[in-house]
């Protein structure tokens, strides 16, 4: 399977999305990225349970910050997957990144550039 | 312990409003334990402030400190050197916090990031109740061991009142009733003769309408 998807998205495995921080979140924003997504399992497959819920609560977190901050908190996602769904996988990644490219660069960026 | 809630992060972004070198203060102790000042909301905070300074293309010198204890003055005095370096301080300690960091450093501006909010306990994890208002005469043990001050909407001594309703508190479905769990737990120890004590009028003068409060151990003075 040799699917293609966006180049621009960078890649950081974790042993489990219940492993995933508000603070690894929001120092990605940190540092410009333009949008941050967690791919979990499927709710109801964690081996750990519940990992993936409270990956879900914390990206729910991080999209309050954001709002209070006044950027958008689409810019922050939360998908669910299995990890035999490559297509899924490339699909995701493709529409997040279309959303991501439709809401424009992020504003942490375009002030630092300015 | 005492328990607090973040301040929200418009309110804060305010207080140091073009003030440029700023330093969110947390500390080890209780707000630590419940999750609203510790090293890892120092690191949430300070990022998040950080965040809200680049977007306006703002200096970003928002540095992160925590304290074993902001509460104790020999753990302020580790700020000695640094203190009068900044524009202000955050401090996400219980309101102790702020005001011993403001009285040591009188030069620097000091602001709360968290409001506390009470004295408690955990329920689980994310979830606190208060159990104690700090009356400074304590009778839990008179009422199979629930507090009738902290956890009574009215702090009844003399309970329940006719907002008692299928074990809550007219107040709210969320509260439970403090006199229904005392009748129930009473009657389960075989004490229920126990609560035809009429309690007189409770001498707030030990709580906070003796003015502040304040103690000393004479043998640990120096």
């Amino acid at each position: 399977m040799r699917l293609q998807y966006p180049s621009n998205i960078k890649v950081i495995q974790l042993p489990c999305s219940g492993r995933v921080d508000i603070l690894h979140l929001l120092k990605a924003f940190e540092d410009g990225a333009d949008g941050v997504y967690v791919a979990g399992c499927k709710e109801g497959d964690c081996h750990f349970l519940t990992g993936n819920f409270k990956a879900r609560r914390k990206v729910n977190y991080v999209k309050q910050v954001l709002a209070a901050l006044g950027i958008e908190p689409e810019r922050i996602e939360m998908f669910n997957m299995s990890s035999a769904e490559g297509p899924r996988f490339a699909q995701v990644a493709r529409e997040f990144t279309q959303t991501i490219q439709e809401l424009g660069p992020s504003p942490v960026k375009t002030a630092q550039a300015a | 312990m005492i328990v607090g809630d973040s301040k929200p992060l418009e309110e804060i972004l305010e207080m140091i409003e073009g003030k440029d070198k700023v330093l969110v203060l947390g500390c080890r102790g209780c707000v630590t334990v419940c999750n609203v000042g510790g090293e890892k909301e120092v690191g949430i905070l300070a990022t998040a402030l950080r965040i809200a300074r680049k977007k306006r293309g703002l200096p970003t010198s928002i540095e992160e400190r925590t304290l074993e204890r902001q509460c104790d003055p020999e753990y302020i005095e580790e700020l000695a050197e640094a203190a009068e370096g900044y524009d202000a301080i955050v401090s996400i300690a219980c309101g102790v916090g702020p005001q011993f960091v403001a009285e040591r450093f009188p030069k620097v501006r000091v602001f709360p990031g968290i409001n506390t909010t009470f004295i408690g306990g955990a329920l689980e994890h994310g979830v606190w109740s208060e159990r104690c208002q700090s009356c400074g005469n304590c009778l839990v043990h008179n009422f199979g061991g629930l507090c009738p001050i902290a956890r009574c909407s009215k702090s009844l001594m003399n309970g329940p009142c006719g907002g008692s309703a299928n074990k809550k508190c007219e107040i709210s479905p969320e509260v439970d009733c403090v006199w229904h769990l005392i009748v129930e737990k009473m009657a389960e120890m075989g004490r229920l003769e126990e609560l035809e004590r009429v309690w007189p009028v409770k001498n707030w003068i030990t709580s906070r309408d003796g003015g502040p409060r304040r103690r000393v151990r004479e043998d640990l003075k120096q």
